[in-house]
């Protein structure tokens, strides 16, 4: 393998170009061109019909609902939506096409030039440009069974499951990403962020990166400076998380730069990317002799979208990620850094449901930054998966707010609520932790505690105030905590008399 | 009793509501006349005698309570094999789908089941719908009924053939380049191709997805327009179906056959006649427009200059289209599957063998042809030219539309040829369909009406010979308007169909 080029070092020499696709996969009831079920984990081969089966004589529709979440994507990504535009054949011989060519808009995608905005971790904000958004099917899945590797050379046999087949899938094409130097993997990384949290506040997809709702292809090339023109790229497929897109990225440029230094060339290819060791390793050669014979598909009309129903959907977007955090930042009054920290956290929703729930923002930010970010790390958790709701975090403030309960007793109830024994007032109820407020309670344990320290009481009557801490603090024992410590001192001053 | 074989469905149909005869009477005698006279015509690949006696009991046990039935109920039809048929074998004509059980029923197919008409049987073809002789068939040729010696007609020889031998009074026929309405000419049979669109393609066995289009084949004008009504209007599932209603065919049909054509007006296409025509061929032509004429119809001259190109642009779009369509038969999923001879069964190599095995020759040319044409750095060349070429053709129509209200020529320039005449010759072959391929190109109808006999190109004999209707977009009902009117005034003059003149078919035993 060849020697990498420390990355610090690589980015000093060169000027890393990016350009990534990104596909999603649609949330509509059925699939793009047939009626079969879309749904994750059935049986293989159950959700299918003969069109996604590719058998012989089955024809597709297209799915109306498909172009609709499509439109939304484009629109959301500020992108021109057609006025028509065709879905052509990509003709090739492989088992998971059903057809042997996939069903995809090649020259005519139905949104095109639209730019997205994306915040790196520290602020930043780079614009990356949009070339076009396409629909097209999804493959069927392969599992190649026997050999080492799980890939296709070396297996015994292949098992092909059609489910997947003819999903529906948007592919977002950037046009080359320039000017980002150093921060290539970062922004790499962000903008799949954005656009995974695009999807999602469009309700066109879960966009899960684990299940491969989202899939990201990054091309990557160096050239000597911004000047030159653009370096041989390679494009490495199928990268499935975040933090691989951004590792991937950081690879490929510590390669390229290596094979540079050496005067050696870069080879146009697809590369795969591995999450164990964070490399990529060479797929195959991508050359002419790779003939897809693209010709608009027969079986199809062209989709013309009316300008009214593209407005339509225009009026019916929701707001967008960047929109809803900059409105939120505003309302909460943040400082720009907490704001970040939030974000970065993943704990916007959290927060926005917490406010909602009653809590202030100031309070609600205190929780899941503070106590619940440090039980999220402990336990290994997302945020979002620690066991607490919103709604409960905001209870559990109220709770203090009214003087029920004091922050030490809080964090007591807090742990009772992580423990599954129930909301915040039924934990304090079950455990009994209830500010002690009645005063005749409240004076007996005094009086206790001033008969146990007659020297104390003395020298408090004395006008020395500073020993009556030892009395408080031992009425605080004796009512485990649980008395308003401002009360006690009152009552412990009324009864000394002072 | 007369023999219900040689009744029109129309006919057969009037017997059967007034209970002269049952489905299974008439279901049974086509089922014995299949049994008779296959062993010489050989029209069908599969013939489903259960199925279509199951389907005629049902059909006469719901009219004994006096349940509304469609109009052709009980009627039997053939079905060509290159449409999918749930429960029966269906391999257009090819090695690579033998064995093959389809389990979804063609759009069109659901409505027969729906409408009763006991299906008879899957009939034969050239493989792929590729031929004009039915001779590319990979289970063996089919005879014309006029001379056994001879072809039926192409791709659709065994739907034309079963309708002119008896064997079945209605047939489908899918129709890319021709497949109904030249088989029809040479069969002496009436073939229609519907305007594209019209009729669900859902369950058809693609080759050209932008020129298919299936459509009735039968002995009579007027059983055609029942059989296109029962299988034609809108199919959500082709996105190429027509939404709106047509005019009716049967009322259409039933004023033609008042045999007045006054005030119509028929376009005579200048470039669809002269050389390369029998003589015999171009003598029946002009009879029928005489005959015509003398019905009250407006002759006119028009010249279509672009259709000379036709037979080049269908050569470059059907192939392209057909080299994607059967890239589905690779062995994986269905029908035929070979490993290689030797060295690693990999998918890719799999793949190669069953289709190398599986396909036949016309078939590997046109799909070689498809794959050229579309090539990168080709593609503008060949199929981009051929779209141009498509849509003059298509200008062609709209003009000479303006000025007639249907255009005519003859149906095929020859009459039947002998079985291997132009096996060798693909060009020679391809020539047969120079009348038809204009239609296909410009998603018009167009019919095939029986319109005499004429000598034999090597002068054996008299031979069938079609004339060919072709209507604007949308207007089918002029075809069976002035196709019926034709038919009417024919048979006034031979006294009887054409058909009662072909020789009678000697029974033999099935072997």
């Amino acid at each position: 393998m060849t020697e990498l080029v420390d990355y610090a070092d690589a980015v000093k020499r060169y000027d890393p170009v990016l350009g990534i696709e990104v596909h999603v996969e649609l949330g509509t009831r059925t699939k793009m061109f047939c009626a079969a079920e879309v749904s994750f984990g059935g049986e293989p081969n159950t959700q299918t019909t003969p069109v996604s089966l590719g058998l012989p004589g089955a024809l597709p529709v297209v799915n109306g609902k498909a172009v609709e979440y499509a439109i939304r994507i484009g629109l959301a990504l500020n992108c021109q939506i057609a006025e028509t535009c065709r879905f052509a054949r990509k003709n090739y011989f492989y088992p998971d096409v059903p057809k042997n060519f996939q069903t995809s808009q090649y020259d005519e995608p139905i949104a095109h030039d639209g730019w997205i905005d994306v915040e790196l971790e520290d602020g930043a904000v780079f614009r990356v440009e949009i070339e076009r958004a396409h629909m097209e099917e999804d493959a069927g899945k392969n599992t190649h069974v026997g050999g080492a590797t799980g890939r296709i050379h070396g297996a015994e046999y292949s098992l092909v499951d059609y489910n997947r087949a003819g999903i529906p899938l948007v592919e977002i094409v950037t046009r080359p990403i320039e000017g980002v130097g150093e921060r290539a993997p970062e922004v790499a990384r962000a903008y799949v962020q954005t656009l995974r949290d695009i999807f999602r506040a469009l309700d066109v997809s879960e966009a899960r990166m684990e299940r491969g709702n989202v899939r990201a292809d990054v091309n990557v090339s160096l050239r000597p400076t911004p000047q030159d023109k653009l370096g041989t790229r390679t494009e490495t497929k199928n990268v499935n998380s975040f933090r691989s897109v951004e590792r991937a990225v950081r690879f490929e440029i510590s390669r390229q730069a290596a094979l540079l230094d050496a005067g050696q060339t870069v080879i146009q290819e697809t590369r795969h990317f591995h999450e164990d060791t964070g490399t990529t390793s060479s797929g195959r050669v991508k050359s002419d002799a790779e003939d897809y014979r693209y010709f608009p598909e027969p079986d199809l009309v062209p989709v013309a979208p009316s300008r009214e129903w593209v407005e339509e959907i225009r009026a019916g977007l929701p707001e967008l990620p960047a929109a809803r955090r900059k409105r939120l930042h505003a309302e909460w009054g943040y400082a720009d850094a907490e704001m970040r920290d939030v974000v970065n956290a993943g704990a916007l929703d959290l927060i926005e449901a917490t406010v909602a729930a009653g809590a202030s923002p100031a309070a609600a930010r205190k929780w899941w930054m503070g106590e619940l970010a440090r039980h999220a790390k402990q336990a290994e958790v997302s945020l979002d998966e620690v066991a607490i709701t919103p709604a409960q975090i905001a209870e559990l403030q109220s709770l203090i707010d009214a003087g029920r309960i004091n922050d030490k007793i809080a964090r007591q109830v807090l742990d009772g609520v992580l423990n599954g024994e129930g909301d915040p007032e039924a934990v304090v109820v079950a455990r009994g932790l209830e500010v002690v407020s009645d005063d005749g309670a409240l004076l007996e344990a005094v009086d206790a505690a001033l008969a146990a320290q007659p020297d104390i009481v003395e020298k408090v009557r004395g006008g020395n105030l500073g020993p009556v801490g030892a009395i408080i603090g031992a009425v605080m024992k004796a009512t485990k905590g649980q008395a308003d410590a401002k009360r006690v001192r009152e009552l412990v001053l009324e009864r000394i008399g002072v | 009793m007369t023999d219900v074989t040689r009744l029109s469905a129309a006919a057969l149909a009037e017997r059967l509501r007034g209970g002269e005869v049952t489905s299974v009477e008439a279901t049974q005698a086509h089922l014995d006349r299949i049994a008779a006279v296959e062993g010489q015509v050989n029209a069908f690949l599969h013939v489903s005698a259960d199925e279509a006696l199951a389907t005629a009991h049902d059909v006469d046990r719901r009219r004994a309570t006096g349940e509304e039935l469609h109009p052709l109920a009980g009627v039997p039809i053939a079905v060509k094999d290159v449409v999918v048929t749930k429960g029966l074998p269906t391999t257009a004509g090819s090695k690579i789908l033998e064995g093959w059980v389809p389990p979804y029923d063609a759009t069109l197919v659901e409505r027969i089941k729906a409408a009763g008409l006991p299906i008879l049987g899957k009939t034969n073809m050239d493989e792929f719908a590729m031929g004009s002789s039915t001779e590319h068939s990979a289970f063996g040729d089919t005879h014309n009924p006029w001379d056994l010696d001879r072809i039926p007609g192409g791709s659709g020889g065994g739907s034309a053939a079963a309708v002119a031998a008896y064997e079945a009074p209605l047939a489908i026929g899918t129709d890319t380049g021709g497949s109904i309405r030249q088989p029809g000419a040479v069969t002496g049979t009436v073939g229609v191709k519907p305007t594209y669109g019209s009729v669900s393609r859902y369950g058809l066995i693609a080759m050209a997805s932008s020129l298919d289009q299936a459509g009735p084949v039968t002995r009579t004008v007027l059983d055609s327009a029942l059989l296109h009504e029962l299988i034609g209007g809108y199919d959500p599932r082709d996105s190429t179906s027509i939404p709106e209603g047509l005019p009716s065919f049967v009322d259409a049909a039933r004023a033609g056959a008042t045999g007045d054509l006054a005030g119509v007006r028929v376009g005579v296409v200048t470039e669809l006649q002269g050389e390369g025509y029998q003589p015999g061929v171009l003598a029946r032509f002009q009879e029928s427009l005489d005959l015509l004429e003398r019905a009250g119809a407006e002759i006119v001259e028009v010249s279509c200059p672009h259709f000379p190109y036709a037979l080049d642009a269908y050569y470059l779009i059907m192939p392209a289209e057909a080299s994607s369509n059967l890239a589905k038969f690779d062995g994986m999923r269905f029908g035929l599957r070979v490993n290689p001879s030797e060295g690693p069964v990999t998918a890719e190599r799999v793949m190669a063998a069953t289709r190398g095995a599986g396909f036949g020759d016309e078939v590997k040319r046109r799909v070689i042809l498809g794959t050229y044409a579309l090539s990168a750095g080709y593609y503008d060349a060949y199929y981009g030219s051929a779209q141009k070429v498509r849509t003059l053709i298509q200008r062609d129509f709209s003009a000479a539309f303006a000025r007639a209200d249907v255009l005519v020529s003859p149906t095929a320039p020859t009459t039947a040829f002998r079985l291997g005449e132009k096996l060798d010759d693909p060009l020679a072959m391809y020539l047969n369909d120079i009348a038809t391929i204009p239609a296909n190109l410009a998603g018009v109808p167009g019919i095939s009406v029986p319109n005499g006999l004429a000598p034999a190109a090597d002068g054996d004999g008299l031979l069938p010979v079609g004339f060919q209707i072709l209507a604007p977009a949308k207007a089918d009902d002029r075809l069976y308007r002035v196709g019926a009117a034709l038919e009417h005034l024919l048979e006034a003059q031979w006294g009887e169909p054409l058909l009662n003149q072909a020789p009678e078919l000697r029974a033999t035993e099935l072997a």
